[in-house]
């Protein structure tokens, strides 16, 4: 029998601009100890199905409108909000994407641990804080008799993120709810806590309902796998065969999306040196406890970049890898080193004499919706960097910013509208368009695709590519993404701890990595059941 | 410029004031509140059209009268017609609300912004410049003026203005500090834009919001602090009135004459009611949470 067993379920929303459909008719059923990935595109209905499960959307203006999800016997939908609270982290537990936000910041871990086990398993004080001494320990954080004192703001996110679910462990749930759990946390964290999951799984009997966004993700860690699109079932089955054999268009379109293959890297033999750096280092002063320190981001970096090359760097967060871009174009100063630039030296400049640069060196950022002014039009954006440089005359202007949009794949008669009018791909598109406007020859591009979905992430990699040929851009990628970066890049630096610690070409380090910590995230990166399609 | 030939094929866009302005019309409080302050200002603008008599103009023989048809309102001791009187008062009021506001916007507004962005010693240097002028005691300080420079009313809007703007300095100051954090302050400064650009261009017009917001609500406290100024006899001298100082004699002749307190005061809580219910309008147009539904 299963345990979870939910059918037609359909929840809708209804605002002041209409009736939104959120799920439609989704059922599924969950036998204890298996893994049900639900997958989809931000906006398919995942999240919300789950929610409506525990009672957890908001309503008005969430409705309920049909179905039944049969939870031992029990009908969830029909329970009242104090029986669905006995339910909820007693028999189902949840963990999200973001631990810092249901950890309390004031409490130690202890005391967070210690209340709810002596209320759930009836304990004394004492024994409730050795059971969360060898929960601590379950998940994988070292020395729980010390840590088990200190507050949630002194882990990593990927150690938060254990403590989360060793809580999500105290009352022995049945069923485990995981909405994106990963998706915050670097590659080879990740790795470890899809581990971490999956062994728990095993080890109690576990169901686990795992929601994703990140297909690869899912191929390693379900058995199940449910596909929805806006609200929609789009395709169910095993993993075996949703990832071997795909029914649905949509499928088919979410597993082509994911980057893999790489490109043509052209003889760059007879290629002239764009930028050459040297010795480069940026220092940040941190004033702790009264102490004046000094935190090294960047670590005595060099490298260099030919001319319409496309060179991809790689690393965690808190590797370094952004404050390097900002210190290449000057946004954070450097402490020591030099950057060449054509010939010039930049390192030391100051905002004024910048300015000719600033022209020829040009960036996109990570998160389109705050690299964006919202009180400009696309028009007021896009001319801004023309008028400024003296690019166009107040006549030329318009045509200017016309074909950047078509260059950029903007429909001209978006010109007027404001970036908020627009999805998260489109503005990334006005944020490349500004980028180019200057016709700049180096461009960073900084996790350009990390906050969009992946059909969308396929479709701004394209375009940058085309962008790189045509305008014979050199172009420095930054990500965390190795798939992403193999696709795109003709050489590839990975940086650990401020430090370059191996360069080469891709297909070079895709085959034989030689640092040990190239081999661990290339480890970490590829799924079997995607690398073989 | 846009040329023509183009223009009509464009789909026009929102913007977020647009937004703002769409949620504020819903806003029945925010309305209505908004109206009465045109009703209000446009009767005080127009006081000579509106009534037959001037604010000095004494009929000693009729003394202060009860409310009747020829004098709405009634008249205060000298005879002179307390409608008139309230409509002049309420144009005096009224001009210290918006100019000492206007004087509060623009220094606050320019030295908020420069010091957010600025950062470091400049932004501690202001932004102790602002906390000690904080510190003084404001009524002294506008008394020792008005002792020093004799009872101007240049004068009040300056002294006025020139506290209401530490406030509005700390508020912008911390818009500007977390709108700089954003990519798009990164993206201007990387395409080469001066500070000076930045500032206009990118973070005032994200950092405004509250700012207008923060302006309807300080109109009325402005309002009030004329008013007690005036009420003290630091502020307006007769025959001019406002409603400050037509609230003060009112006080005077309270138990007598109580329609010389009433009306005042009630005219004076209708405007700052109004500007409350628009400025609580506004706050929830243009708050960018909600503007996500």
């Amino acid at each position: 029998m299963p345990l979870l067993e939910v059918n037609h379920l359909s929840v809708s929303f209804h605002t002041r601009h209409g009736v939104v459909k959120a799920v439609n008719n989704i059922s599924f059923s969950l036998e204890p100890g298996q893994t049900l990935g639900i997958v989809g595109e931000s906006g398919s209905g995942k999240s919300v199905c789950c929610y409506a499960l525990l009672g957890l959307l908001p309503s008005p203006p969430a409705r309920i409108d049909s179905g039944s999800a049969l939870f031992s016997d029990t009908n969830l939908l029909n329970c009242s909000e104090s029986e669905l609270r006995l339910i909820r982290g007693n028999k189902i537990a949840m963990i999200f994407q973001d631990p810092m936000t249901s950890l309390n910041p004031f409490m130690r871990i202890g005391e967070q641990m210690i209340e709810p086990l002596m209320y759930h398993r009836k304990i004394s004080h004492r024994d409730a804080r050795a059971h969360a001494i060898a929960l601590l320990e379950e998940v994988g954080i070292r020395n729980p008799t010390y840590t088990i004192d200190s507050y949630p703001h002194e882990f990593s996110g990927g150690m938060r993120q254990r403590v989360m679910i060793a809580m999500a462990l105290i009352a022995e749930p049945q069923l485990l709810i995981a909405d994106e759990p990963t998706t915050a946390l670097d590659v080879t964290v990740q790795r470890q806590i899809l581990e971490l999951i999956n062994e728990l799984r095993r080890k109690h009997n576990l169901a686990v309902i795992f929601i994703s966004h990140d297909l690869g993700v899912i191929a390693d860690i379900a058995d199940q796998v449910l596909v929805m699109k806006a609200g929609y079932k789009v395709e169910q089955g095993s993993v075996h065969s949703l990832f071997t054999n795909p029914s649905d268009g949509y499928t088919k379109q979410l597993l082509a999306a994911i980057p893999r293959g790489s490109k043509s890297v052209p003889d760059r033999s007879t290629d002239s040196t764009l930028l050459q750096v040297q010795n480069l280092t940026t220092r940040f002063k941190l004033y702790d406890r009264g102490q004046r320190n000094e935190f090294i981001a960047v670590d005595n970096v060099g490298f260099s970049l030919y001319r319409g090359e496309v060179l991809g760097l790689v690393g965690e967060s808190g590797s370094g890898k952004s404050t390097l871009g900002r210190s290449l174009l000057n946004l954070i100063p450097p402490s020591s080193g030099s950057i060449v630039f054509d010939g010039d030296q930049i390192v030391g400049k100051n905002s004024n004499q910048m300015k000719p640069w600033r022209r020829r060196m040009q960036m996109i950022f990570q998160d389109p919706y705050a690299s964006l002014n919202p009180r400009m039009t696309i028009y007021d954006t896009l001319a801004e960097p023309l008028i400024l440089h003296g690019l166009a005359s107040k006549q030329s202007v318009e045509m200017q910013v016309l074909k950047l949009m078509d260059d950029v794949g903007l429909a001209r008669a978006y010109i007027r509208k404001y970036p908020h009018e627009f999805s998260g791909g489109q503005r990334q598109r006005i944020a490349i368009g500004r980028a180019i406007a200057t016709k700049p020859e180096f461009v960073i591009a900084d996790e350009p695709v990390s906050a969009l979905d992946v059909t969308i992430q396929k479709q701004i990699l394209e375009l940058l590519l085309f962008l790189v040929e045509r305008h014979n851009l050199s172009m420095l990628f930054i990500s965390h993404d190795l798939a992403v970066v193999r696709f795109l890049c003709d050489r590839i630096m990975v940086m650990q701890h401020g430090r370059i610690v191996e360069t080469a070409a891709t297909e070079t380090m895709w085959s034989s990595p030689h640092h040990d910590y190239t081999r661990k995230l290339l480890s970490s990166t590829a799924s079997p059941l995607i690398l073989n399609q | 410029m846009m040329s023509r030939e183009f223009t009509q094929y464009y789909e026009q866009g929102t913007s977020l004031w647009q937004d703002a302005w769409i949620r504020l019309r819903k806003n029945r409080l925010a309305v209505i509140g908004g109206m009465l302050l045109i009703i209000i200002t446009l009767l005080c603008l127009l006081a000579p059209v509106v009534s037959p008599y001037g604010y000095e103009q004494q009929d000693l023989v009729l003394g202060a009268a009860k409310p009747s048809l020829h004098h709405w309102l009634g008249t205060d001791v000298f005879g002179r017609d307390l409608f008139t009187r309230i409509l002049y008062g309420g144009r005096i009021s009224l001009m210290v609300g918006m100019i000492a506001t206007l004087v509060a916007l623009i220094i606050g507004v320019t030295w908020g912004a420069i010091a957010g962005y600025a950062g470091g010693r400049i932004d501690a240097l202001m932004m102790r410049f602002v906390d000690i002028v904080y510190a003084l005691p404001f009524m002294i300080f506008v008394v020792l003026l008005m002792v020093v420079f004799g009872r101007n009313l240049l004068l009040l809007f300056i002294v006025i203005g020139g506290v209401e703007w530490l406030t509005m300095a700390r508020i912008v100051r911390s818009q500007v500090q977390g709108l700089k954090q954003l990519e798009f302050i990164e993206a201007a400064v990387s395409l080469g834009l001066s500070n000076w650009n930045i500032i206009r261009r990118h973070l005032i017009p994200n950092a405004i919001g509250p700012v207008i917001v923060y302006t309807t609500l300080t109109i009325p406290s402005v309002m009030l602090l004329e008013a007690f100024i005036s009420f003290l006899g630091l502020g307006i001298q007769p025959p001019q009135s406002s409603w400050g100082s037509l609230i003060a004699d009112g006080v005077d002749t309270m138990e007598e004459f109580p329609w010389l307190l009433i009306f005042p005061g009630l005219m004076l809580s209708l405007s700052l009611f109004a500007l409350n219910f628009l400025g609580d309008g506004l706050r929830d147009a243009l708050d960018v949470r909600t503007s996500k539904d």
